[in-house]
């Protein structure tokens, strides 16, 4: 273990890179890459690497840079890509189809605003476009976290009992670009993290296809075994963190990272760098006597519910933080978690919407407003309280 | 059954695959050009390793419902505009792992000639090691006959009842601009030019194109038992020139046509797509004969000077 001062772009490539390694005495590794800001830098790092049985293609688009990982999947080898906004919206097509062949590629999504306008920094909308469609999706809050998940995202997503995409998201900028010392394990370490992998379904000499038509019960029973299959990720991936522990001495944050909730009646919930903020801003409103916590959700899919719901429990005011708006309804966080509360105040604040600043000043804010009321109202913006 | 001769040999032979590419009980339409160049594909193949990449296009429904499987080699079905990037990925796992497997893309013309056509320059352009093969049956077969910009001008489909108005694009000459080691068009109606090109194709390294023209009963409105006779018609009318670029440079034409009039228009009078613009043989001919000038002059032979008749 060394540690190495890398940006968070950076560490996700790296950790792509090692996992790419530890699979040269199985099928290899093979990855589509094409820029775009914020997530460019990991594909550039990537493009840089040596890796034994492994190539990383430069192809011409998003879409095909996943096509290029459902084709390498498919043949039985290890895959990753990288992308961002209108990127990830560019690759959504074959994100599904990645998912419903059920190949484990392992993507790094450097969240930023989906324009027209053009704007290149972060929020959380793109990633969550693709919230229903059959991917894990992992949100991270800093350097190591990130390394440390995109290692292990390819433990979780090539586990037999769970074979499906996953994404694991870092802000545009605020964390893809800020640098910062990561602890990076040796090859031999990651040999023994990661098993070979392992697809079932790939293509060999017999006669099957794979993405054939099918009818609505068929369609019916894939679903439903997906359904389960990204249930039991969860727990999976609770093993995950016990393997990581074993063989890196360190601990994989979990899928919710609960801040001074245990005694708390306020919470603050959030996606992202934003649950660090959020942190220290319990911090200073526990020095005042007020009982105020932080619950970041790192894990949406599947969303930890019982989880979650324990977390919420005699709990009197919520504010779910939103970096991101679903039109017409409101922050898809709000919507993903207002009904898993009891607290007769769940409010919801949008913060940082098209990558505006959250800074404690934003949140002592949401504190005070929360504190003034007696109901839940509708989602509200933090630069309007 | 295995390699049982069937029709003296003619059908099936000793050398083809054992297991056929295209197996009974597919859902083609009677008269399927893509079904003759499978079964072609069978005897080409041989015991050559194939895995196939096929796009949303009629060839994924011969793929059959789950879980029968209407093809008889591996195959990925992927998502329409990504043929050629998931044919690279597959192999370059097949290269990295020091497999002999042929990746082979079977894609129509919407694939190819339109919504696939970046993703399938790009790989041409990286020069991957698949073989790409565009059966052009001139529409959007799967979603029931529309224009594509593989469509001759004249023809009626179901997005232009008044008849396509603007010409075909010509795809060898795209491919070939690439400098690909091999492209090449090849008539399914000519077994001896179609088996030969297959061959080469899958024994060649990099990026091989290869174009067919596939008649569709459903789309062009002919007689099921007529496909090969229309491929026949258009060979010999100089409407679907049969030729072979090495590497983009060297230019090879295999069928010298007769350019036959009366092979033109009965071309056009077999298939009712043509019937209601009034299209006619002299409509057609310029155009055949400029194109024709220019592949002369690709393939080296020496052109007389000459004016331009208007």
């Amino acid at each position: 273990m060394k540690g190495q001062l890398l940006s968070a772009n950076h560490a996700a490539a790296l950790a792509a890179t090692l996992a790419a390694r530890a699979n040269r005495t199985g099928r290899g590794f093979c990855s589509g890459v094409y820029p775009i800001t914020p997530s460019t830098e990991c594909m550039e790092f990537l493009c840089a690497q040596q890796i034994e049985k492994g190539r990383v293609v430069r192809v011409e688009s998003e879409h095909s840079a996943m096509g290029v990982c459902i084709g390498a999947a498919a043949a039985g080898a290890r895959s990753f890509t990288a992308t961002a906004s209108n990127g990830l919206a560019y690759m959504a097509e074959n994100c599904v189809a990645a998912a419903g062949l059920r190949l484990p590629v392992v993507m790094a999504v450097a969240n930023r605003t989906m324009g027209p306008p053009w704007n290149i920094w972060a929020d959380h909308g793109d990633a969550l476009m693709l919230r229903d469609l059959g991917l894990i999706q992992i949100y991270c809050a800093d350097n190591q976290e990130l390394f440390d998940t995109v290692l292990s995202a390819f433990r979780l997503a090539e586990d037999q009992r769970v074979l499906m995409p996953a994404m694991v998201c870092m802000e545009g900028f605020i964390l893809s670009h800020t640098v910062a010392q990561t602890e990076i394990p040796s090859q031999e370490q990651v040999d023994r993290f990661l098993p070979l992998t392992s697809v079932p379904q790939q293509l060999g000499s017999t006669p099957h296809s794979l993405g054939q038509i099918e009818l609505p019960a068929q369609t019916e029973t894939h679903r439903m075994q997906h359904h389960q299959a990204m249930l039991a990720a969860e727990t999976v991936f609770e093993e995950v963190r016990g393997h990581f522990a074993d063989i890196f001495g360190r601990e994989l944050q979990g899928a919710l990272v609960p801040y001074r909730t245990e005694d708390a009646d306020t919470l603050i919930v959030s996606l992202g760098t934003m649950g660090l903020t959020a942190q220290r801003v319990v911090d200073r409103a526990r020095e005042r006597g007020e009982k105020v916590g932080s619950l970041r959700i790192r894990m949406l899919r599947p969303l930890p519910v019982a989880a979650i719901a324990r977390e919420f429990a005699g709990k009197s005011r919520i504010a779910i933080l939103d970096r991101d708006i679903s039109l017409g309804f409101g922050g898809v966080l709000w919507g993903e978690l207002a009904r898993l509360a009891q607290a007769p105040v769940v409010q919801n604040y949008l913060a940082g919407i098209g990558g505006g600043d959250v800074r404690p000043e934003h949140l002592e804010r949401v504190l005070a407003d929360l504190k003034g009321r007696r109901q839940s109202g509708t989602p509200v913006n933090v630069e309007a309280i | 059954m295995r390699n049982e001769p069937l029709l003296g040999g003619m059908a099936q032979s000793a050398v083809d695959r054992e297991t056929p590419l295209l197996r009974p009980g597919n859902t083609n339409c009677g008269g399927c050009g893509m079904s003759n160049l499978l079964q072609m594909m069978r005897r080409a193949v041989a015991d050559r390793p194939v895995q196939l990449v096929i796009p949303a296009c009629c060839a994924a429904i011969s793929a059959g419902a789950f879980p029968q499987a209407g093809l008889g080699a591996p195959t990925v079905l992927t998502t329409f505009a990504s043929a050629a990037a998931v044919a690279t990925g597959a192999a370059a796992v097949a290269r990295l792992n020091g497999e002999e497997t042929r990746v082979i893309c079977l894609a129509g013309d919407g694939g190819s000639y339109d919504i696939g056509f970046a993703t399938m320059s790009a790989a041409a352009e990286r020069n991957e090691d698949i073989l790409y093969i565009c059966y052009d049956n001139e529409i959007y077969g799967n979603t029931g006959g529309q224009r594509s910009s593989a469509t001759p001008a004249g023809a009626v489909t179901t997005s232009t009842p008044g008849g396509k108005v603007e010409q075909k694009k010509d795809i060898m000459a795209i491919m070939a601009a690439h400098r690909i080691p091999y492209a090449a068009s090849l008539s399914l109606a000519h077994a001896d030019d179609t088996l030969r090109k297959l061959r080469h194709a899958l024994d060649l390294r990099g990026f091989r194109f290869l174009h067919v023209l596939s008649p569709c009963p459903t789309g062009w409105k002919s007689e099921p038992a007529l496909g090969m006779e229309l491929v026949r018609l258009a060979v010999r009318s100089g409407l679907y020139p049969v030729l072979e670029v090495f590497d983009g440079r060297r230019h090879q034409i295999n069928i010298e046509p007769e350019f036959s009039d009366e092979a033109l228009e009965m071309y056009l009078s077999l298939q009712r797509r043509f019937q209601n613009t009034g299209l006619k043989a002299s409509d057609l001919r310029p155009a055949i004969e400029r194109h024709w000038l220019n592949l002369r002059v690709l393939s080296g032979r020496i052109v007389p000077a000459r004016r331009e008749t208007r």
